[in-house]
C-alpha cells in the first residue's frame, strides 16, 4: 500500500459508491412505482396535517363537542380554542372550558414541538393551581371524547410509514388514499386516509385494530371557506365497536387575528383575557 | 352573620349594576358525608359521634368585569348536620385590576404555589387538613387568604408579591370530631395580633428556564401549625411562632414524564438555635417528584419528601422527658395512581402517604363518577395508621372513615 496515494484510493471508492447509488435510483424510479409513491405519500400526509392543524398564522374558534353513547346519552363539552404557529412546525395551543360545570374555568395550554414530547399545563380554578401534566399520552382521550390528543393536534409524521394506495373519489371529491402504518406498536395497526386533492383536508380516516378490523372512523362532515381558507367546521369520530360517537362543531372560526405570544403564558392560564375566550 | 349578608348583598348590588353586561352566575348544591368505620365514637354530646362530617352546601359564584377590572364572589351556604349549625363560608371574594404588565387582586383569594402534590413547602397559604382527613372535595383543602396580590410581568422575569394583614392558621383536626394524641388540655390559643409588623409577606419570582418552570420564593410570617406551651402540668396554650422561608421550585418535562423539584429553608425566627422545645427548629425541606403516564389514561406519580432538622443536639437536649422524639430526618413517600375509564366519566384514584421513619401512613382510595354533565358522585375511604399512636398519621388511626359526595352543578 506504501506507494499508492491513499487519496486516489478514496476518490475511486467514492466514484464507485456514487455510481451504485445512481443505478439504484434509476432502478427505483423506473421499475418500482410503489416506492416512488412512498415519497409522495409522506408529502401528502404532511400537506394534509398543515391544512388541518396549522392553517393561517393563528386561529381562534369556539368548539362544541357532543359525546353520544350507544344508549343515546349526550354529554356536551364547550371550549374556546386558540392556536398560534411558531417556527419550524412548533405550535402553541390554549383551551378554555366553558362547560360542563365541573370543568368550567379550567384552562389547558400546550407547547407542541415536532419530534419531541409536548409541554402541557393545566389550570384548576377551584384551588388556583397551575400544574404540568405528563405529556406522553397522545393516545389518551381528549376530554372524554372519541378524539385522542393526537387527533386534536396532529400525530408525528415520522411515527408512521406512509404508503400511497390509490386515487378515489369520496363525497364527489377526488382524493389521494394513503395507508399509514405505525412504526411502533400502538392501539391500531393501520390507518387509511382519504385526502382531498384540492384542499388537502382529510375527508375520512379509517382505523384498523390489531385484529385487522375497522373500529374507528373520522369524517369531515362540513367544510367551509373561512377567511379564504378551507376549514372543516363539523367533524366526527365514531367508535364502530361500541357505538360511541363524538361530533365536533367549530363556530366563529377566525384566522390571523393577531394572538400575541403572551396569551400562551402562566398569566393568561390563570386568568384568560376576555377578548380571546369569548 | 347579618352583617355578612348585608355586605355580600351590597357588594353584589354595586358590581351587578356596574357590569350588567358581563355577569355570570353559577354554583352547585352538594351533600358530603364522612362516617368513621372503626367503631369508635367521640363522646362530645354536641358533635362527632360516628360522623367526621355531614354537610349540605349551596354554592353561588358570581363573576363579572371587563378587560381592566373584574370581580369574583364565591360563597357557600353551609348546613353542618353534625353540629346542626348554619354557616356562610366565603370561599373567595376579590377585585381584579389588570394593566399591560401588572395585575392587582385585592380581597379573599385562594393562592397555590409550589410543585408538590398534596405536599407543601413554599405554599404557606391557609389550608384545612380536617377537610382532607374527612373526605371533603379537594378544593376544601385550600382556604382563601384575605390579601393583596400584585403580579408583575415582563419578558425577562415575572413576579407575584402577596401581602396578608390577617393571620389565618391551618385548620387541623380537633378532638371534638377526631381521636388525636394530645398529652395536655389546650386552654388558650394565641393568634398573632393584627398589627403592621405582623403582616405576612410572600414573594415569588418566576421564569421558564429551558423547559422548566422555575420559581424562587421568599416568605416572612408565622408557622401555620402551632407550637404548644405548657401553662401547668396539665394545661397548655397554642401559639404561632415567627417563620421565614427561602425556597425554589422547578417543574418540567423529563424522561417522558414530569419532574418536580422543590426545596425550602424554614428559618425558625423565634428559636434560631433550637433551644426552645415548644417551637419547631429551623429545617431544610425538599421534594422530588416524578409523574408519568404508564398506559393510556393511567397516570402514576411518586414523591420523596424530606425534612432535615437543624440544631438536632439542642432539640434532643431540650425535649422534656416523656415527649415523643422525632428523628433528625423526617421522610415521606407518596404515590398517586389515576385511571380514567368510560370516556373519562369514571375516575379511579389512589393516593398514599408513607413515612419510613415514623412508620405511619395515610391511604385514600377514591372513585368518582360523572352521572351526567351536571351531576357527579364520589366515594372513598381515608385509612390512617402507624406503629406509634403519637405520630402525625399514627394518632389518627381510630379515624378511618368512609366518605361520599354528591354534587349538582348549575
Amino acid at each position: 500500500m506504501g506507494v499508492v496515494d491513499p487519496t486516489i484510493l478514496l476518490k475511486g471508492e467514492i466514484m464507485k459508491r456514487y455510481f451504485n447509488i445512481l443505478i439504484l435510483m434509476l432502478l427505483t424510479f423506473t421499475l418500482n412505482p410503489i416506492l416512488l409513491h412512498a415519497e409522495d405519500a409522506t408529502e401528502i400526509i404532511k400537506k394534509s396535517q398543515d391544512a388541518f392543524f396549522a392553517q393561517g398564522k393563528d386561529m381562534q374558534a369556539r368548539v362544541k363537542m357532543t359525546l353520544l353513547s350507544k344508549s343515546g346519552q349526550q354529554r356536551l363539552r364547550e371550549l374556546t380554542m386558540l392556536r398560534k404557529n411558531g417556527t419550524g412546525g412548533e405550535q402553541k395551543y390554549f383551551m378554555y372550558f366553558h362547560n360542563p360545570g365541573d370543568v368550567r374555568g379550567t384552562s389547558f395550554m400546550v407547547y407542541k414541538y415536532p419530534g419531541k414530547d409536548d409541554d402541557r399545563w393545566i389550570f384548576i380554578p377551584s384551588i388556583n393551581l397551575v400544574n404540568r401534566i405528563a405529556a406522553k399520552d397522545s393516545r389518551s382521550s381528549f376530554v372524554g371524547s372519541d378524539f385522542t390528543y393526537e387527533d386534536v393536534s396532529g400525530r408525528d409524521i415520522e411515527a408512521d410509514n406512509h404508503k400511497y394506495i390509490r386515487e378515489e373519489s369520496l363525497k364527489e371529491k377526488p382524493c389521494h388514499v394513503i395507508e399509514s402504518t405505525p412504526k411502533n406498536p400502538t392501539e391500531y395497526i393501520k390507518k387509511i386516509s382519504w385526502v382531498d386533492k384540492a384542499t388537502y383536508l382529510p375527508i375520512k380516516d379509517e382505523y384498523y385494530d390489531v385484529q385487522g378490523s375497522l373500529y374507528r372512523v373520522f369524517t369531515a362532515d362540513k367544510i367551509e371557506v373561512v377567511g379564504g381558507l378551507s376549514t372543516i367546521t363539523k367533524r366526527s369520530m365514531a367508535n364502530i365497536k361500541n357505538g360511541h360517537k363524538t361530533e365536533v362543531v367549530f363556530e366563529n372560526v377566525s384566522y390571523n387575528v393577531g394572538i400575541g405570544d403572551d396569551v400562551f403564558s402562566e398569566r393568561y392560564l390563570r386568568k384568560p383575557a376576555e377578548k380571546w375566550i369569548k | 352573620m347579618i352583617y355578612l349578608l348585608i355586605l355580600i348583598i351590597s357588594f353584589l348590588n354595586i358590581f351587578t349594576t356596574a357590569y350588567a353586561q358581563d355577569i355570570t352566575f353559577h354554583g352547585f348544591v352538594q351533600g358530603n358525608i364522612s362516617a368513621r368505620v372503626t367503631g369508635n365514637e367521640t363522646t362530645d354530646p354536641t358533635e362527632g359521634g360516628d360522623y367526621l362530617s355531614g354537610e349540605e352546601r349551596l354554592r353561588g359564584e358570581i363573576t363579572g368585569g371587563d378587560e381592566s377590572t373584574a370581580f369574583n364572589l364565591k360563597v357557600d351556604l353551609v348546613h353542618d348536620s353534625v353540629s346542626d349549625e348554619d354557616n356562610i363560608d366565603i370561599r373567595e371574594g376579590y377585585m381584579d385590576y389588570r394593566s399591560d404588565n401588572y395585575d392587582l387582586r385585592i380581597g379573599r383569594q385562594i393562592i397555590t404555589w409550589g410543585a408538590g402534590d398534596l405536599l407543601f413547602i413554599n405554599d404557606t397559604y391557609p389550608k384545612n387538613y380536617s377537610a382532607l382527613f374527612s373526605g371533603q372535595p379537594l378544593e376544601y383543602l385550600k382556604i382563601g387568604s384575605d390579601a393583596a396580590k400584585l403580579s408583575v410581568y415582563s419578558d425577562v422575569i415575572s413576579a407575584e408579591l402577596v401581602v396578608i394583614p390577617f393571620f389565618e392558621p391551618y385548620q387541623l383536626p380537633d378532638s371534638k370530631r377526631f381521636f388525636l394524641y394530645s398529652p395536655m388540655t389546650i386552654t388558650d390559643i394565641k393568634i398573632p395580633r393584627e398589627e403592621i409588623e405582623n403582616t405576612e409577606a410572600a414573594l415569588r419570582v418566576y421564569k421558564q428556564i429551558g423547559r422548566f418552570d422555575t420559581s424562587l420564593y421568599l416568605y416572612r410570617g408565622f408557622y401555620k401549625i402551632p407550637g404548644m406551651r405548657p401553662l401547668s402540668p396539665t394545661d397548655a396554650e397554642l401559639f404561632y411562632p415567627q417563620l421565614a422561608v427561602y425556597g425554589f421550585s422547578m417543574q418540567g418535562a423529563f424522561a417522558d414524564g414530569v419532574l418536580s423539584i422543590e426545596g425550602g429553608y424554614y428559618d425558625s425566627l423565634d428559636d434560631r438555635n433550637g433551644n426552645d422545645p415548644t417551637i419547631s427548629n429551623s429545617s431544610a425541606k425538599y421534594i422530588f417528584g416524578y409523574s408519568k403516564q404508564l398506559w393510556t389514561d393511567l397516570t402514576a406519580g411518586m414523591q420523596y419528601y424530606g425534612e432535615y432538622m437543624q440544631d438536632y443536639n439542642n432539640y434532643e437536649d431540650s425535649l422534656p422527658a416523656g415527649f415523643p422524639k422525632t428523628d433528625q430526618v423526617h421522610q415521606l413517600i407518596t404515590v398517586r395512581l389515576t385511571q380514567m375509564l368510560k370516556y373519562n366519566t369514571l375516575r379511579l384514584g389512589l393516593f398514599t402517604f408513607y413515612s419510613p421513619d415514623e412508620e405511619d401512613y395515610f391511604v385514600i382510595p377514591e372513585a368518582r363518577y360523572n352521572i351526567t354533565d351536571s351531576l357527579w358522585t364520589s366515594i372513598g375511604v381515608n385509612i390512617f395508621g402507624g406503629k406509634d399512636s403519637r405520630t402525625f398519621f399514627g394518632q389518627l388511626e381510630k379515624n378511618d372513615n368512609l366518605f361520599a359526595t354528591l354534587r349538582y352543578e348549575f
